[in-house]
């Protein structure tokens, strides 16, 4: 009954917290790189081993790390958990029933997040470095845990350990009529095992691993892009003065 | 004509390639009519304007959105439990299979674009006049076929929005009188939007209307070819009286082949440069041509905070929008204004006026007692059919704006400002002022269409030139 109750209580809190994230904070700008391989690298390891526990990546595969300078050996040893086959996907092990029993959902699929999170506040990674960088303690949520660019988050904080525990401090001010509570700030209860400036680093990292895994082909594209464009721009030219060519006899 | 034909003896001494041309138009003559009909032998205007690339690259946007949905059907699964993850499969898996797949969601959005620009093109220079009208209406037939194709390819990717979007436009047709709730269900094959709804949806993408599209466009262009080109004058080049070279083909005219080939190989390289910045640099285009939502899977259990359609259907949806029970008292006011104005000022026949009383008494007891939602299906289905009526509606003595009083460019203006309004509107979450302005923006549209037999007699026309105004290059 309890655990119903909680259950209840969470999603209840999912569906306010989506409507809250509508106007949530304003989203801090993710260091982005998609060609910078060790920090994608970096990135990938924390993905395998933080996310990965609960969220799948149900449509990338573990052999397509070799795009960002991994070797068949290198993924096997160090990142290959969920499964023994590198063609594989990335596939969490959670049980899809204990996982909406615990979080009030299933924790959604990764592979496209970074694309499918952005909106008028910035990108998607712009968003899921503001998310993973603005959790805090708040007991009076089932898992423990809110956030300040998702209210009332369904997720507890997977990266505490590194980042530490932290309590958010709000003021209440009255504003029409209603009691609105504004973020002042953060109270430190326990240091991570990071410094806040590594912290942030490797959250960067993470995103951009996130970003490059939402289209892994997104280097190669533009890569191509800018051959095609100087191709068309020389056919364009061509094309010009054919047409003048032919175009000079009518009078 | 099917009349017999001689069969032309060529010397043994022509070159290889001459024998081979020979032995080909002695066996399929018609192949070779047709070449002469529409290409080396249909004279078009020579004074084409920039605006007279688009039908063109109308052809080519349809050409490669064959060419590109072959290669995705090859790949794709039809299937609630599978589609997503097969776009998925597609963008990562399939060798350049991303590249196909953007061609093909930037070639939508792009098909669009070049289409509201070619009916543009038509608008100002009234190239749906007499007796052009057929050209138009296939035109427009063609428009609306377009329409259900995105449509229904929009539900493939089965996303949140490809979902919800589906949902919204489906029920919509729920809100006819008696029929609504069983046709909406005639059109999903299931009470909500699911796996029926992709099968027959995927079904009707890939053969039922592009076939009919092949078809339309078929019979636009046979038209057009029938009836020969408008231009940016808006006077003929061909007919009796009008100036012929000594071999009678029309002084104003050049043979589409060679001249209009190279000018729309240019065009299209020109297109090309832009259609592939944005697949290869902006494929998303900033969430207008890909939306977000659309990167979460469809999940009947979780309705997004906005269900918003793509650019190209948020003019006509804001329309819908727009009518509420509200609003139907504005409309109703028209209908009383509209019936005033033919019982007591038009020169018309009693029977005729007593009709014009009873179709509003009609009309106005229908409006009070219908549902605004059905009205606003009404409104957005009618601001495209109203489309087909235009050869009809345009009763302006000059053809080309050119040509038309000054103001009517303004007009024209203030029209396109409308359509750009209502479109941003139809991508915004409903908010009150919205609302507002999203009613003027209707009452504009529909009235600037309606009242045209009107506003196009007003003024007086600038003298239209007997040949066309050309510049050589």
């Amino acid at each position: 009954m309890k655990k119903l109750i909680l259950t209840l209580v969470a999603a209840l809190g999912l569906v306010a917290g989506a409507h809250a994230s509508e106007g949530g904070m304003a989203w801090d700008k993710a260091p982005v790189n998609t060609t910078d391989t060790a920090s994608l690298q970096n990135g990938a390891k924390l993905f395998v081993n933080y996310c990965l526990n609960c969220h799948s990546a149900a449509f990338m595969r573990f052999n397509r790390l070799k795009d960002i300078g991994l070797t068949d050996q290198q993924i096997k040893d160090n990142l290959l958990f969920t499964t023994d086959k590198i063609g594989e996907t990335m596939k969490s092990t959670i049980d899809p029933k204990q996982a909406a029993a615990w979080f009030g959902t299933n924790p959604p699929d990764l592979t496209v997040i970074a694309r499918s999170r952005a909106g008028s506040g910035g990108t998607g990674a712009d968003y899921l470095y503001t998310f993973l960088r603005t959790f805090y303690r708040d007991d009076t949520k089932a898992t423990g845990w809110n956030n300040l660019a998702f209210p009332n988050v369904g997720m507890p904080h997977a990266l505490w350990q590194l980042q530490g525990d932290r309590r958010a401090i709000f003021e209440e001010r009255e504003s029409h009529g209603q009691t609105e509570h504004v973020f002042k700030g953060w109270e430190r209860v326990a240091p991570g095992a990071m410094t806040d400036q590594q912290y942030d680093q490797a959250v960067g990292d993470l995103v951009n691993y996130l970003q490059w895994m939402g289209e892994p082909a997104q280097n190669t594209r533009i890569r191509v892009g800018v051959w095609v464009l100087l191709f068309l721009a020389g056919f364009t030219f061509i094309a010009w003065r054919l047409n003048a060519a032919y175009w000079k006899d009518i009078k | 004509m099917a009349a017999y034909r001689e069969f032309k003896e060529i010397s043994p001494n022509a070159s290889a390639g001459a024998k081979l041309t020979n032995w080909l138009e002695n066996r399929f003559p018609t192949a070779f009519d047709a070449y002469k009909v529409h290409m080396s032998e249909y004279y078009a205007p020579k004074n084409f304007n920039f605006w007279y690339i688009f039908g063109s690259l109308a052809l080519l946007v349809l050409v490669i959105q064959i060419v590109t949905g072959i290669f995705l059907v090859m790949n794709y699964k039809p299937d609630a439990a599978k589609a997503f993850e097969s776009v998925e499969y597609i963008m990562r898996d399939v060798p350049w299979g991303w590249l196909i797949r953007y061609m093909h969601s930037t070639g939508a959005s792009a098909f669009f674009i070049v289409v509201y620009l070619h009916m543009f093109r038509g608008l100002l220079y009234g190239s749906y006049r007499k007796p052009r009208e057929l050209v138009w209406i296939f035109g427009c037939a063609i428009f609306l076929a377009l329409m259900a194709e995105a449509f229904m390819g929009y539900l493939l990717p089965w996303g949140q929005m490809s979902y919800w979007g589906a949902q919204v436009i489906v029920n919509l047709f729920s809100a006819i009188p008696f029929v609504g709730p069983d046709l909406a269900l005639l059109i999903r094959g299931d009470y909500v939007v699911g796996d029926a709804t992709l099968n027959r949806f995927f079904s009707f993408h890939v053969i039922a209307v592009p076939l009919v599209l092949l078809g339309l466009v078929v019979a636009h262009l046979l038209a057009l070819h029938d009836v020969g080109s408008n231009n940016p004058d808006g006077i003929e080049i061909k007919g009796p009286g009008k100036p012929v070279d000594d071999k009678g083909h029309p002084l104003d005219g050049v043979p589409f082949h060679p001249y209009y080939t190279v000018h729309d190989i240019f065009g299209v390289s020109i297109f090309l440069f832009i259609f592939s910045a944005v697949i290869f640099f902006a494929p998303e285009f900033g969430g207008y041509f890909l939306e977000y939502n659309n990167f979460i899977p469809a999940d009947p259990l979780k309705t997004p905070n906005h269900i918003a359609p793509v650019w190209y259907f948020t003019p006509f949806y804001s329309m819908l929008r727009a009518i509420t029970s509200e609003m139907m008292y504005a409309l109703i006011a028209c209908v009383v204004l509209g019936a005033g104005f033919g019982v007591l000022k038009a020169k018309l026949p009693g029977f005729i006026k007593g009709g014009i009383v009873v179709a509003a008494v009609v009309a106005i007891a229908l409006m009070l007692s219908i549902d605004a939602k059905f009205w606003g299906v009404v409104v957005m289905g009618g601001a495209v059919i109203i489309l087909f009526f235009l050869p009809w509606l345009d009763c302006s003595p000059a053809r080309s704006i050119r040509y038309r009083p000054g103001w009517h460019k303004w007009l024209y203006a203030i029209f396109v400002v409308w359509f750009v309004v209502l479109a941003y509107l139809g991508t915004q979450a409903p908010s009150p002022v919205g609302e507002r302005v999203s009613q003027v923006g209707t009452l504009f549209y529909f009235g600037f269409f309606l009242l045209m037999p009107w506003w196009t007699r007003l003024g007086t026309p600038k003298p239209v030139p007997d040949r066309v105004t050309f510049k050589p290059h």
